[in-house]
């Protein structure tokens, strides 16, 4: 067997392979527990030491999704048995169903504000990587600092303008409201990955388009983008988990029509404090769609973080 | 097909002129080589014909229509890229069948077109494959296959065997040629390979620093370069420039080189101070009666010829002779310079004087 540098020995591979199996474990520990606690009951939930075996219950997500009323126990009676299992479920800790909870409209909005602004800030940041990225702009590296120096201090910095700002301008608790904020806070990280991608993609390509006759949008828009689509994929990414998790703005500004899941979540824990279920199931069901959008965009985002590095 | 007219183009950019004010025609038909070393301009040049680069002054000419300020989307010509330029995200099919889309020609006719051209260049059978995994002679083919599907006006080629490797370049080179004869249509090519650009071109415009400098056949360019410049760029070993100072009357035919008397075309423009006499290697021989002499420095055996270079009193001067001369370095050899092949220049501008034998070729520069 020959010998070469760039192979991997046994021994390297073992130790590569316990670092990232333990590197996983950690990362993905909080997770699992945060996905196990959806199904405990809520004396499990707070058992010590904690209960790594339980029993199933599926009272944290009846409790997420239901609004319930503490019943006597001859209302109990009046109401007659249970029709579903889940009213047998909040019967058995002794309440009934008055109605739908408003996570469901608060998972809503989480979705709508946050592939919105992820939306809006593609269409904006790729128009503008491409700018920058092939014309000649007048102040061009100016612009570019100055983009980027609105990611210089966090965001939450400059909670209180924008609190009055959209007050005056009515944007308060509105999904709109809440796309621009993300839209803008994201555009400047957008603008500057977008634009190292597109600096990747040879001009000839465009160039190319341009002699066959098409038109400069055409070129761009068939010749440019399916290139790019790997950058845009992996920015979009970043895009939509910092719009999805963001928490301190959506607390300020959003408080009812507008509600994201996030600031609404804690709030399920209810007035004993000890539904830590619910507070789980929120959870859990809040991670699927950052997780779905990441492993169908998965093949992109890994070829995407190196930057267009492995290119040629 | 079409005439080519360049007419006083000059393109700057900011502070930085790529191209000052060039003029030169190319005819219907013609192979056009524009030859220069990098930085000269060519490709903007060529880039400001096919409407990738606007001119900031001047006029192109295609077909006899102003094109100068028109996108490259409204000149109907066709451009070969030196890395190819083909979309890695479609197959060899999809690449030459995008300039008809753009035309909205039926899918049916497109399929007709495409595979005349694959069956022109020999690629029927990869035209399904994507075009990432091919060769660089396949791309080069799929690239040219994307030019002539749609019988542009003109085919416009940056460097286009560049990325090709040493080997296979002669043979896309003849491939190249072949298929322009084939076609008949103005062509014009950029290289800074001044063999290359003898092989192949009919006409041959050569530029430095955004000028032109000459502008004619092949043959015209490397015998009678107006300018020291070409004469040193054209032709391997170049020109040797022997340094002297002297004088020329209008009508002279003699010059004396380290006094030494040396018979050159008669001059039709006078000249005094500092002068080069101009020769290339092949013209020099050796001859034992000479009385201009120089010291063997060097030999490199080429084959059937070797290359001796020597110090001469005028500097270092390089003779292409038949390898079967034996020569040894020290020896001191006395050289005859064929006097009709001599080339006079003005040693501060670098133009080359006007004589008898290049006013044919100089007369309308």
């Amino acid at each position: 067997m020959s010998f070469s540098v760039t192979e991997p020995n046994k021994g390297t591979k073992w130790v590569a392979g316990v670092l990232v199996v333990g590197y996983a474990l950690v990362t993905i520990a909080p997770l699992l527990w945060i996905i196990a606690t959806g199904f405990k009951s809520p004396a499990d939930s707070i058992a010590y030491p904690p209960k790594v075996v339980f029993e199933p219950s599926m009272e944290g997500y009846v409790n997420l999704f239901t609004e319930r009323t503490r019943a006597t126990d001859d209302m109990l009676e009046e109401a007659g048995e249970p029709e579903t299992w889940y009213e047998e479920i909040a019967r058995n800790q002794g309440t009934v169903i008055s109605g739908p909870s408003r996570y469901g409209e608060r998972f809503l909005n989480s979705v709508i504000i946050g592939f919105g602004s992820t939306a809006l800030c593609m269409i904006l940041g790729t128009a503008a990587a491409y700018a920058f990225s092939r014309f000649r702009v007048p102040l061009k590296d100016d612009l570019l600092f100055f983009i980027l120096s609105t990611r210089m201090m966090p965001p939450i910095a400059v909670a209180i303008p924008i609190f009055l700002m959209f007050r005056n301008l009515g944007l308060n608790d509105t999904h709109l409201g809440m796309i621009l904020l993300y839209t803008a806070v994201n555009l400047s990280l957008s603008v500057w990955l977008l634009k190292g991608f597109i600096d990747e993609i040879p001009i000839e390509y465009e160039e190319a388009a341009l002699i066959d006759g098409y038109t400069r949008f055409q070129a761009f828009y068939k010749v440019v983008l399916p290139q790019a689509a790997t950058g845009i994929a992996s920015t979009a990414i970043f895009c939509l988990i910092f719009a999805w998790n963001e928490y301190a703005f959506a607390v300020l500004l959003t408080s009812g029509t507008a509600q994201t899941a996030p600031p609404f979540i804690p709030t399920i824990i209810g007035v004993g404090g000890k539904d830590w279920p619910a507070v789980a199931a929120g959870a859990t069901i809040f991670l699927v769609p950052v997780m779905v959008f990441t492993i169908l965009l998965r093949k992109h985002l890994l070829r995407g973080i190196t930057f267009g590095a492995v290119r040629k | 097909m079409a005439q080519i007219r360049i007419e006083n183009v000059r393109k700057d950019f900011g502070a930085f002129t790529a191209v000052q004010s060039s003029s030169f025609t190319i005819e219907d038909g013609e192979f056009f080589m524009l030859l220069g070393p990098s930085g000269c301009g060519k490709t903007t040049t060529l880039r400001m014909m096919a409407g990738l680069e606007l001119p900031t002054r001047g006029e192109i000419f295609i077909d006899g229509e102003e094109v100068g300020q028109k996108p490259a989307s409204q000149r109907d010509i066709a451009f070969v890229f030196q890395m190819f330029a083909l979309y890695p995200h479609m197959n060899v099919r999809a690449n030459i069948s995008y300039p008809l889309k753009s035309q909205g020609m039926k899918s049916g006719d497109i399929k007709k077109k495409v595979g005349e051209v694959a069956e022109i260049l020999g690629i029927t059978n990869i035209l399904d494959r994507p075009v990432g995994g091919l060769s660089g002679g396949d791309r080069q083919r799929v690239a040219l296959g994307r030019a002539i599907v749609r019988d542009p006006k003109a085919f416009f080629m940056d460097e286009p065997l560049g990325a090709l490797d040493a080997e296979f370049r002669e043979h896309m080179s003849e491939e190249l040629r072949a298929l322009h004869d084939r076609m008949g249509a103005t062509t014009v090519y950029v290289t800074h390979d001044q063999l290359e650009a003898m092989q192949m071109g009919d006409k041959i415009v050569v530029m430095n620093h955004g000028v032109v400098e000459q502008f004619g056949v092949p043959q015209d360019i490397y015998d009678w370069p107006a300018t020291r410049f070409v004469a040193e760029f054209i032709g391997s070993p170049p020109m040797n420039f022997l340094e002297f100072d002297g004088m020329i009357g209008t009508g002279g035919t003699e010059v004396r080189l380290n006094d030494v008397p040396m018979e050159v075309p008669q001059s039709r423009e006078g000249a005094n101070g500092k002068l080069t006499f101009g020769i290339r290697p092949e013209h020099v021989d050796f001859d034992d009666d000479a009385p201009y002499r120089g010291r063997v420095i060097a030999t490199e055996y080429l084959g059937t010829t070797q290359i001796v270079t020597f110090d001469t009193p005028n500097g270092l001067l390089k003779a292409r002779v038949p390898s079967h001369e034996v020569v040894t370095n020290g020896q001191l050899i006395g050289l005859r310079f064929d006097p009709r092949t001599i080339t006079l220049f003005d040693a501060q501008h670098g133009k080359a004087l006007r004589s008898q034998a290049n006013e044919g070729v100089l007369g309308h520069g």
